[in-house]
């Protein structure tokens, strides 16, 4: 059973006024329970709007959002609930941030939970490891961090949280290679340990390609596709002409093709790309 | 090529704090490089970046900016006039309430006359592709559109230098590439330094220099070639390579002996081309 579903999902900001935009156009979606999800779209493509409806945060103007098979403003008092099950990395963690260190700040959401004091300390110390937050970190005032450890310090506040449905806005910008290897390693292990469903934004063709199954492509409000990831590499032409690419490697096989050298298969990972060429070579007797 | 900016024996720490942040740092920007700086978070890029125009000063050491010592309090406004920056948060730099009035914001404190003004503001805002939201409020941008606003201010200005820290982390691949772009162009057009601060490796692939840094100091100071080419010492620094280089430090590694120099597409695509064929 799909884990979210949405009907005719539509969503206007400054509805009635010159800048009326609508940002959410009739998006009709079911995401299943367990998948892991890259959502890609050009800047203003409404990803951030669609997805602060996945847990309650922004109210759809018309259209309904269903979580586990409800649909979640049938009972108001219920919002509440859905946000411990949906939880939500924000595309700007500075906004998430307000408490004076940063062990409270990764507190905060399993307090607002009302877990025990003993259960809160080990999920803020295992989190906050598993992004690489050392231990002096966590009595710092989050203020004084560098860019990319304030965002590490917002990933962890949401995942303490433990939620059913993670969703994660543009979680690695700014953050360093290994950083962003480290932090998508463990979304992808808490992903694969909970059966918990992903939602990865993303402008980095290369995490999506390497992390996620399927593909939701945003464009102009509404969904472009939501296909298997291969399949949504192959539509290199009509992607770039969205403002995406396709990851580095994958252009290499595009050139190659035009120049005749062409297989099978997509490829859009290095690993992939690796593992093609020697069996190429050994095919052509060159290894 | 004269120096535009250097640092000499330069240490920093923040008020309070017992750390130095950076390390003495000795390094000279060429009037016209552009020149990529990469490093771990918190290894001191943003803080060095602040050294370049004086919102940042020395602990110990000295940063000349045009011959300027940026600790000569009276000379702060001629170091701001000629290096400007683009900052990681856009939220931080915007200012006023529409978004071609953000974009004059300093060309008006600055007295330029106002149909100059209208000119520098309207090619600025087509360099970063925001000229059809020129009269848009900027809360009601996107992240990705408010840090092409941001930059589109800088680029009005003219500086000498242009210092962007993360400026295409939040942006779309071809927002990021009309960026990257846009830069390129006032490098070599204008012959505007630039110095990019950045964790995508396929942009400091396309500077001239790439300086690599690591919990305060300066590791590596070399061409893009020559940097990618020693995988294994970026990687234990956090670091990465471009996905081309990559796939040749792969197959290197399973015994083929491939050029160690290949950056780019079309570089590696030769490569292979020669390989299987
Ligand atoms: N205002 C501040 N007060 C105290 N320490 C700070 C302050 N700003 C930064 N630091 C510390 O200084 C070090 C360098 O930070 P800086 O912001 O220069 O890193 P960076 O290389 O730009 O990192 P990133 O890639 O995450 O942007 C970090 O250890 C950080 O925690
Ligand atoms: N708070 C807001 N008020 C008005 N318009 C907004 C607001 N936030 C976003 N928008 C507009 O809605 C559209 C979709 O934005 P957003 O969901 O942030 O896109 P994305 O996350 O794909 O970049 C854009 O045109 C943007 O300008
Ligand atoms: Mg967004
Ligand atoms: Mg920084």
């Amino acid at each position: 059973m799909a884990i979210l579903k949405t009907e005719e999902l539509t969503y206007v900001y400054s509805q009635g006024t010159p800048f009326e935009k609508t940002a959410v156009d009739h998006v009709s979606l079911e995401i299943e329970k367990g998948e892991f999800v890259g959502v890609i779209g050009h800047t203003g493509s409404g990803k951030s709007t669609l997805i602060q409806h996945f847990n309650g945060l922004l109210k759809p103007t018309s259209g309904k959002i269903y979580l586990d098979g409800e649909d979640i403003w049938a009972d108001k008092t219920k919002i509440r609930q859905v946000r411990f099950k949906v939880g939500l990395v924000f595309q700007y963690p500075e906004y998430q941030i307000f408490e004076d260190t940063v062990y409270k700040d990764i507190a905060f959401g399993p307090k607002n939970m009302k877990l025990s004091e003993n259960e809160i300390d080990g999920r803020v110390r295992r989190t906050a490891v598993s992004v690489g937050l050392t231990e002096d970190i966590l009595n710092k005032s989050p203020f004084e961090l560098s860019g990319g450890q304030k965002r590490r310090v917002a990933i962890a506040g949401v995942m303490a949280m433990e939620p059913e449905v993670l969703i994660l806005d543009e979680p690695t910008a700014g953050l360093d290679p290994k950083g962003r290897d480290m932090i998508l390693s463990q979304i992808s292990h808490y992903h694969k340990t909970t059966g918990c469903t992903v939602l990865l934004v993303s402008h980095s063709m290369e995490d999506v390609a390497k992390f996620a199954s399927k593909i939701l492509v945003m464009n102009d409000s509404k969904v472009f596709c939501y296909d298997k990831t291969a399949e949504v590499f192959k539509r290199t032409e009509e992607i770039s002409s969205m403002g995406l690419s396709v990851p580095q490697i994958a252009r290499v096989f595009n050139i190659l093709k035009n120049k005749g050298l062409s297989f099978d298969e997509e490829v859009y990972t290095v690993k992939y790309a690796k593992e093609l060429i020697i069996r190429e070579l050994k095919k052509r007797g060159k290894i | 090529m004269e120096n535009f900016a250097e640092s000499v024996n330069l240490d920093f720490k923040y008020d309070g704090e017992d750390v130095l942040v950076l390390k003495d740092i000795n390094i000279s920007f060429k009037q016209g490089e552009m020149t990529a700086v990469l490093g771990h978070n918190g290894c001191g890029k943003s803080t060095l970046a602040k050294h370049l125009n004086a919102i940042l000063l020395p602990s110990g050491g000295t940063v000349y900016i045009d011959g300027i010592d940026t600790k000569d309090e009276n000379r702060i406004y001629d170091i701001r006039q000629r290096v400007g920056m683009v900052f990681q948060n856009p939220d931080n730099q915007i200012v006023a309430t529409i978004v071609e009035e953000d974009v004059a914001f300093a060309l008006e404190n600055l007295g330029v006359q106002s149909d100059e003004i209208r000119r520098r503001v309207d090619e600025a805002l087509k360099a970063v592709g925001m000229y059809e939201y020129r009269m848009h409020a900027p809360h009601q941008l996107s992240g990705g559109q408010k840090q092409r606003v941001a930059i589109a201010g800088i680029i009005a200005m003219r500086p000498r230098c242009i210092v962007l820290d993360e400026p295409t982390a939040m942006l779309d691949p071809k927002g990021r590439a009309e960026v990257m772009k846009t830069v390129k162009e006032l490098n070599s057009k204008y012959g505007i330094t630039i110095i990019l601060i950045t964790h995508y490796m396929e942009e400091a692939a396309q500077c001239g220099r790439i300086i690599v840094m690591d919990r305060g100091k300066v590791l590596m100071d070399n061409s893009p070639k020559q940097v990618f080419s020693r995988v294994e010492e970026l990687k234990a620094v956090g670091l990465d390579v471009p996905q081309v280089t990559e796939l040749v430090y792969e197959l290197n590694k399973y015994g083929l002996k491939l050029d160690t120099h290949i950056i780019n597409e079309n570089e590696c695509c030769d490569a292979l081309l020669k390989l299987l064929s």
